[in-house]
């Protein structure tokens, strides 16, 4: 017992850097997937072609590989860079390298989700904006988002959580998140099953946290929407 | 650019990788589906306790990620001194938890029955009202309807939801190698650390995972133009 009050406060800053972890790579999945749903329902087949390709590859592959490929890769391609500059080479963050994998391979499932919420917006409600003078951020920010994030939000819910699960592979390239603090608490004290059930049990929190939060904002975003009940 | 001759020269190991990848999969999937017919039964049943018993074994197992999962079956149930002692007494069954091979198709399957059969409840508890009523009409005992029309009738419109699960599957398998197992992610890993060639390695292992990808969507528009033909728009 005392060993777990022990390794306590080291499994809770574990899972501040996982929520971390998280929290960024959504910040990064959200923005790329916004402007890859953008360039997929654009007119320029030059922006259309390489979305598809984005979304299909990452899609086609799974996250571990694509993060060992950025971790290694993108260490490999620090050392050749400084070799050329002469300069001395720099060990790639695995928070960085976590982050941005887990950021972009969201931001291709962000990109279907808000490439099929901006299609359910009619297209007179762009018009009407237009007509009255908007210009485009403003019709974006006023019009297309509040009404396109009510037709997104399932999808982000569900894209969220998935996310947040993905996020214990990070302890694979060596990332001290609470799966990887876990798992060196279990090897210390020969108690490995108390320390990964501690994993699994913040990871229900958070899970049932998201769950309760995503209905909440589902509500907001829904309010004036009349269901027709049968 | 990439080197070609590291990548021939590994072909061997990516072919063994990639055949213990397709074994877990298959073996999981295979275990997943049995288990989640009578669980999902459970779970769309009107009996509450039933219901939600099955629930929260499928609540716990989608709320947590798989590696966990994994990583406790693994390495985590090794701490009890019942499962240590059996070790020595050469209990056959729990020997199996020393074999990672065994603890990732557990995990694996316990996890995909969890969400299997949250697909399966789903469309069961969808069946039109009307083909229950002329079921019983019929008169149809409960095991006859479910066993007549209400299982062959879901697993019909589960197919695409399901697809999404078994592609997600051979994808997650992926963490296999978190376990020593050298599946087609831990081939890459090792040929990474063999040649220091990280490109070659985890590029060609994702491409092989995107061809096998792909290789199961056909074969389920395959299965959804053969099963769902009735459910398709007319033209």
């Amino acid at each position: 017992m005392s060993e777990i009050v022990e390794y306590f406060p080291a499994i809770l800053q574990g899972s501040l850097l996982t929520l971390k972890v998280a929290l960024l790579s959504l910040v990064l999945a959200v923005l790329l997937g916004l402007t890859g749903a953008a360039a997929r329902l654009s007119t320029t087949r030059w922006l259309r072609f390489p979305a598809v390709t984005y979304t299909t590859l990452i899609r086609g592959m799974p996250d571990l590989v694509l993060m060992l490929l950025v971790f290694y890769g993108g260490q490999l391609i620090i050392n050749d860079i400084a070799d050329r500059f002469e300069i001395e080479p720099f060990d790639l963050d695995p928070f960085v390298a976590g982050v941005s994998t887990i950021g972009f391979i969201f931001g291709a499932y962000f990109t279907e989700t808000f490439r099929g919420a901006l299609m359910a917006v009619p297209s007179g409600q762009m018009e009407a904006a237009r007509a009255y003078g908007m210009n485009r951020w403003q019709v974006f920010q006023r019009i297309l988002f509040p009404q396109m994030l009510r037709h997104a939000l399932p999808g982000i819910g569900n894209n969220w959580q998935v996310l947040l699960k993905s996020t214990a592979i990070v302890s694979m390239i060596g990332l001290t998140d609470i799966t990887l603090l876990a798992d060196q608490a279990g090897r210390t004290t020969h108690q490995p099953f108390i320390f990964y059930s501690i994993v699994a049990a913040i990871y229900l929190i958070f899970t049932a946290v998201s769950g309760w939060g995503i209905v909440r904002l589902e509500r907001h975003y829904s309010v004036g929407v009349r269901r027709a009940t049968l | 650019m990439l080197d070609f001759a590291i990548i021939i020269d590994s072909l061997p190991d990516f072919a063994r990788g990639t055949l213990l990848s397709l074994q877990l999969m298959a073996l999981s999937l295979l275990a997943g589906f049995i288990a989640a017919l009578p669980l999902a039964v459970a779970r769309s049943s009107s009996s509450v306790l039933l219901s939600r018993s099955v629930g929260f074994y499928t609540y716990i197992f989608r709320g947590t990620p798989m590696l966990v999962q994994l990583l406790l079956i693994y390495y985590g149930l090794s701490q009890f001194e019942w499962m240590q002692r059996g070790w020595e007494e050469g209990n056959v069954v729990l020997l199996l938890f020393r074999e990672p091979f065994f603890c990732a198709w557990l995990a694996f399957a316990l996890n995909t029955t969890a969400y299997t059969t949250e697909i399966f409840a789903g469309v069961f508890k969808n069946t039109p009202l009307g083909e229950i009523e002329a079921g019983r009409a019929a008169g149809m005992t409960h095991f006859t309807l479910l066993r007549r029309i209400v299982i062959p009738a879901g697993l019909r419109r589960a197919i695409p939801t399901y697809s999404n699960e078994v592609i997600l599957m051979l994808q997650g398998s992926a963490i296999a190698s978190a376990v020593t197992l050298v599946d087609l992610t831990g081939a890459a890993r090792y040929v990474y650390s063999r040649h220091f060639a990280p490109f070659e390695a985890f590029i060609f292992a994702g491409i092989i995972y995107m061809v096998l990808t792909f290789f199961l969507v056909g074969i389920f528009r395959f299965a959804e133009l053969r099963w769902l033909a009735h459910l398709r728009p007319r033209s």
